[in-house]
Parts: structure tokens; C-alpha cells; sequence
């Protein structure tokens, strides 16, 4: 019997998948290499024993044509499933996605629709370096017609998978190779997390703390830190960050008054800068606020430890950074590591 | 000749095992596609190029890195996340490179440098350079779309490029029958009108053939010309071990590949006192560039927003 208060995020998903697939005879997965014994770190195990190859597929090296192969596959009445080992290797896919999915609805007066959702996981540490650590989920959130989503428990992977799948609209739903070893409650039955619904994840008071994918962690941990000085970080998880919930975020800034977004991305047009356009759009004029981003170091990924991890923000440098923006100047504060808000340890060599 | 191959392919095997050796330290912490195996392709071609010939690698490139004179100490630095190197650090066991050598570079992306290599040979033949270019690539690379495309436009440019595809059969554990509806690679590259040859892994006939193929080019002849060379990868699709027990293929399959190891029938081919002679040269060149990696510091910290620009 499965601990359903210590199920894993990697199990969550092949859940979700096997039971929306038992579920709707329309549900198909496909993509290279989810049907060899790795299953995709496991997220689609069982499912070629359980579904068959007909629903369960690896596919050959074809990112762009797979993909408009999902579209046409929705447009005759599927929903498939398809996955990516990495993020970066959507940009194969990028015409198909932004050009064909996106438009199809809108374009064709209605009168078709594209229930169609893209796993792709973002890489981290072990030397992944440039082409295999992206997160460039923002390259969707700009384009209207697609929706984003990008879970960080074990249960928001589950509801929102299944919320992805059910969803008449192209789905691009982001992982990280890192959040595959999160755990946490999950229910046994369907159930769904929809789009456009933040979730506090730790009540605060005085800064607002919006960590996206696996920054979502980080900025739990600088909570803790924050303790140090006395501080009570409110911390938000977007969850869906396209739609955006604006008025959660907003909501908390106009109690704390401070907004950091912390993003598993490069700043510059990233999600941060969107967040942090749309509560300042919300809010301005009615309060004085202030609005402040971490993310990617501006270069690409290096993957000798001693730069990666000067590359990423981490719990220690968030909470500096929050800190320093409560005081108004830099205050040189940067809490010691603590064993219990430690990264976990990955080891390669993938 | 038969010294000087035996000393690329030792070294080139020799290099990987210690790098498989050492893997399990996380001294090296990058992901490794060891080319175990599949040396003798990367020494044949490699063997019939000069210093100032170009090649384009993938990530599975250690082999084809170091045959065509890649910088051994800068290789294991690279691996080991060191300043000194082929990248700084920056690029890792997938992006070696060599510019001074001739190597342009691996992408982690499959495929994506045959399109370069096509470019770069379009440079070559506009500026009328007298070197040639090499693209060496997978049998899953041919699954993309870049593949036709970058072979059309080499064969319509008639280009003065060399395709050596290292057919081992895997693209990471799918075979290439669950993936082609037909898996004669060199046909497909055929039917857009460029010779083609179907090699095994013997090492002087790759290198008559390719040589072959530089001479031509070399002089003034026209390309593309298309190698589709069967290989085998010894080990696991990424990392030091080995996975027969994974089920996706037998040991009985690799057994025959094994009995004809290149390697060892090369060592073979000399007399033992000549072969000792190689052999100990090439563990000290190892045994100093695992030094070096070792000694040498990781970029400092300035290094972290070194070169986004030129
Ligand atoms: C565009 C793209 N899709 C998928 C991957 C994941 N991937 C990495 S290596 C590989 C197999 C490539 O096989 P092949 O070209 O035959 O080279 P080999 O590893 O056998 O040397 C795949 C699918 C990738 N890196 N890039
Ligand atoms: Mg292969």
C-alpha cells in the first residue's frame, strides 16, 4: 500500500496519467523514451503494460513533426500527452506550438479545438549546463491561445496534470528534474487543480515572496531564514502562470507592501517581469509598494559547480535580498547554511 | 601508419576508461556519453584530415575530439568543471572544442550541428579555402527533420563536406528499427544525389575510403560525400557502466563487436617491444592531464558573466 502522505512527485504524475487515461479512452502519451525502462524518471512507468503501444508510444528524434502530429491527433478527437526529456529540446517544436496551437481556435472561427498538453522537465546541476537547464516557459506565457503551468508538489502535479488534460486548450506543463524528488499528500482519487488559482503556501506579513518551479523551494527556505531576523515572509506558489492569479499576488502586496519574485528563468521578459507588471498595474496609485526580482545569473548555464552555483538564486540569497529590500540598502547579511534547508545532493550522471 | 593508428585508438580508449574510473569520485561532475567502442570510426576519418580541416562533433564526441588532435589536458579539465579548460568550465563533457585543432564545437541538441557543418562548408567554398569540413553525427540525429534538409542544400550547394554518420544502432535505448521505417541511412542521404558508402568499423578502410573522398575534394572535385558507419557503443547511453541487464539489448549483440575490437587488433599488428613503447607514453600523457584537471583552480567568480558577448 502506497503512504498517500509521502507520495512522490514522479509518482504523482504517472498517477494522474494512468488514471485519466483509464478514465477517457481519448488520453494517449507519446515522445521519445517514455516507453524504455527509464519511463521519464519514472513519470510514465506502467503505462505501456497498462495501455498498451497503441496509447503509449516513444517516438523517434522529430520534436517539430510529433508535435504537429499531437495537433492532429486533437483535432480528430485525442488528447494526447506529449513529452519531452527536456525543455530546451521544445524549441524544436516552437512553429507547431506558437504558429499552429496557439491560433487554431481563434483563427478557425471555433470551430476547432486542440485539447493537447506538452510535459517537458528543465534540467539542473551535474554539469547540465547550457542546453539542458532552461526554463523558458515564458516563451509561452507570451502567446495567447497557449496555457502554462508549472506545479511544484506532489499534489498540484497531480490536479493540475489532470486539470491540463481535461482542458480543451494546448497545455504546456513544466516540471523540473529537481521537484521530481519532492514528496508530499496525494490523494488517491481524481481530482483537479485548475488554472488560474495561486496558492498561499506560507502566511506572512511582511515581504511577499512568489517563487516559480523549483524556486518555489528556495523561497520556502528563505522563510526559515528570514526567522533569523524576525522577519514573516508570506510565500505564494502561481502554479498556473498563464492565466495568472494577479489578485492573489496583489492581495498579499497590499498587505505587505513588498514584492519579490524569485523565477527559475533569466529576468529580462521572463515571468518576473510580468508579475511584477501586473501587480504594479494593479496597485499602483493606491499604495506605495515596492517590486524586486531574482532569476538566472544573465549568461547562459555554466556547468562547473563553483559557477552554477553562483548561476541560481538559493534560499540563502533570497532571504538576503529580502531582507536587504526591508532595510532599503544592501545590509551584507547572509544567513549560514542549515542542514535542514540544504539542497538535496544530485547526482549524475543525468 | 599501423603505429600511429594503434597510439590514437589506445589513447582514446585509455582516456575513457579513466574517465570512467574516476566518474564514481564526482570528480567529473558532467554528464559523460562515453564513445567506448566506437573509436576506430573517429580515428579512420580523423587519420585522413589535416590540422587545418574542420570538424563539427556531438555530445558523444570524446573519440572524435581527441583523433582529430583535440588538446587532451584542456578535455579533462573541461570534464572536471576547471578554468583551464577547453571551455573554462563553461562547457562541459557535451561542448568540447578545440578551435586551434579544427573543432567546431558539439551541440546537446541532436542534430542541430549538421546544420552548421553545411554552413561552415558553404564559408569554405565562397572564401575557396582548400580545407574540408566533417560533420560527424548519430543514426538518431537522421531522425530530424535538420537532416534532410541540411543534406538537400549540401548536395543542391554542392558543398565540400564529408557526412560520417556512426550508426550504433541506439538512439538511447530505442533501435533504430523502432524509430525508421526503413533504416538504410545512406539510401535516404543517396536520393539527394551524393555518393555514398556503407562502412563497418575497420579502421584502414575507413581510412582509405575517406581519404578517398579528402583527395577528391582537396582536389577541386565536389561534394557532399556521405559515410554511414556501423559502430557499437559498449557502454550505457550516458554515464560510466554498463547496462545489458537494462533489457533493451543483449550481450550476445555487442560479443561480436568485442571480438573485433579495433583496439586490440591493432596491438596485435605491432611487436610487443614498439606497442610497450606507445603504450606507456600514452599513460603518462593520461596520467598528466588527470594531474593537471586536478591542480588546476575552478573559474573564479568573474568568470561568471565572462563572454556572453564577443
Ligand atoms: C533534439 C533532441 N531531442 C532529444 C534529445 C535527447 N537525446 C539525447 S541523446 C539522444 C540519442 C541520439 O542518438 P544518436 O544520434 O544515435 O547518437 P548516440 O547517442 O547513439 O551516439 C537523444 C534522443 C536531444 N538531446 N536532443
Ligand atoms: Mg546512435
Amino acid at each position: 500500500m502506497m503512504n498517500r502522505n509521502n507520495v512522490s512527485y514522479v509518482d504523482a504524475i504517472s498517477e494522474a496519467t494512468a488514471q485519466e487515461m483509464a478514465y477517457d479512452p481519448s488520453v494517449i502519451v507519446f515522445g521519445l523514451d517514455v516507453d524504455d525502462h527509464k519511463a521519464i524518471q519514472g513519470t510514465t512507468k506502467g503505462l505501456l503494460a497498462k495501455f498498451g503501444p497503441d496509447r503509449v508510444f516513444g517516438t523517434p528524434l522529430s520534436e517539430d513533426a510529433m508535435t504537429g502530429a499531437a495537433i492532429g491527433m486533437a483535432m480528430c478527437g485525442l488528447r494526447p500527452i506529449h513529452v519531452h526529456i527536456r525543455m530546451d529540446f521544445m524549441m524544436l517544436a516552437m512553429n507547431q506550438l506558437v504558429n499552429i496551437a496557439a491560433k487554431t481556435h481563434y483563427m478557425y472561427g471555433g470551430q476547432i479545438r486542440l485539447p493537447m498538453v506538452v510535459r517537458s522537465m528543465i534540467g539542473k546541476s551535474w554539469g547540465q549546463g547550457a542546453q539542458h537547464s532552461q526554463g523558458l516557459y515564458s516563451f509561452f506565457m507570451h502567446v495567447p491561445g497557449l496555457k502554462v503551468v508549472a506545479p511544484t508538489t506532489p499534489f498540484d502535479a497531480k490536479g493540475c496534470l489532470i486539470s491540463a488534460i481535461r482542458d480543451n486548450n494546448p497545455v504546456v506543463y513544466v516540471e523540473h528534474r529537481i521537484l521530481h524528488f519532492q514528496k508530499g499528500p496525494v490523494p488517491e482519487e481524481l481530482y483537479e487543480v485548475g488554472p488560474g488559482k495561486a496558492r498561499i503556501t506560507a502566511a506572512g506579513s511582511d515581504i511577499t515572496l512568489v517563487g516559480i518551479s523549483h524556486m518555489q523551494i528556495e523561497c520556502l527556505r528563505a522563510k526559515h531564514y528570514l526567522q533569523e531576523k524576525g522577519i514573516n515572509a508570506e510565500v505564494i506558489d502561481p502554479i498556473w502562470l498563464s492565466p495568472l492569479d494577479v489578485d492573489t499576488i496583489a492581495a498579499s502586496v497590499r498587505k505587505t507592501g513588498h514584492l519579490l519574485v524569485v523565477d527559475n528563468d533569466w529576468a529580462t521578459c521572463g515571468a518576473s517581469a510580468e508579475i511584477m507588471a501586473a501587480v504594479t498595474e494593479r496597485l499602483q496609485g493606491e499604495m506605495r509598494f515596492t517590486v524586486h526580482r531574482m532569476g538566472f545569473a544573465n549568461t547562459s548555464c555554466p556547468p562547473t559547480p563553483s559557477l552554477e552555483y553562483l548561476f541560481y538564486p538559493n534560499g540563502r540569497t533570497v532571504a538576503a535580498k529580502a531582507f536587504d529590500i526591508l532595510k532599503g540598502s544592501a545590509q551584507n547579511w547572509l544567513p549560514n547554511e542549515r542542514p535542514d534547508l540544504k539542497e538535496i545532493e544530485f547526482r549524475g550522471p543525468f | 601508419m599501423i603505429a600511429k593508428f594503434y597510439e590514437s585508438l589506445y589513447r582514446i580508449r585509455r582516456v575513457e576508461e579513466e574517465v570512467a574510473k574516476v566518474y564514481p569520485t564526482d570528480k567529473i561532475k558532467s554528464p559523460v556519453h562515453l564513445s567506448i567502442g566506437q573509436e576506430a570510426v573517429a580515428v579512420g576519418v580523423c587519420e585522413a584530415l589535416q590540422p587545418e580541416d574542420i570538424v563539427f562533433i556531438t555530445y558523444r564526441s570524446h573519440a572524435a575530439y581527441l583523433a582529430k588532435g583535440g588538446n587532451l589536458k584542456a578535455m579533462i579539465a573541461e570534464l572536471y568543471g576547471k578554468v583551464t579548460g577547453s571551455a573554462k568550465g563553461k562547457g562541459g563533457s557535451m561542448h568540447l572544442v578545440d578551435v586551434a585543432n579544427g573543432i567546431m564545437g558539439a551541440s546537446a541538441v541532436v542534430g542541430t550541428t549538421i546544420a552548421n557543418s553545411i554552413g561552415y562548408a558553404y564559408g569554405v567554398k565562397l572564401k575557396r579555402q582548400n580545407n574540408i569540413v566533417v560533420c560527424f553525427f548519430g543514426d538518431g540525429a537522421t531522425d530530424e527533420g535538420v537532416f534532410y534538409e541540411s543534406m538537400n542544400f549540401a548536395a543542391l550547394k554542392k558543398l565540400p563536406i564529408i557526412f560520417i554518420c556512426e550508426n550504433n544502432g541506439y538512439a538511447i535505448h530505442t533501435a533504430q528499427a523502432k524509430r525508421q521505417s526503413v533504416p538504410d541511412i545512406a539510401a535516404k542521404a543517396a536520393v539527394f544525389g551524393m555518393p555514398i558508402e556503407r562502412l563497418g568499423d575497420d579502421v584502414l578502410h575507413l581510412y582509405e575510403r575517406i581519404s578517398a573522398a579528402v583527395e577528391t575534394l582537396r582536389s577541386g572535385g565536389t561534394g557532399p560525400f556521405f559515410f554511414e558507419c556501423e559502430t557499437y557503443r559498449w557502454k550505457e547511453h550516458v554515464g560510466p557502466s554498463e547496462d545489458y541487464n537494462a533489457g533493451y539489448r543483449a550481450k550476445t549483440e555487442a560479443e561480436p563487436w568485442m571480438q573485433q575490437d579495433q583496439v586490440q587488433k591493432f596491438a596485435m599488428m605491432l611487436d610487443p617491444q614498439q606497442r610497450q613503447q606507445i603504450e606507456q607514453a600514452v599513460e603518462i600523457e593520461i596520467a598528466e592531464a588527470f594531474e593537471f584537471a586536478e591542480n588546476s583552480p575552478f573559474p573564479p567568480d568573474a568568470e561568471l558573466y565572462d563572454g556572453v558577448f564577443a
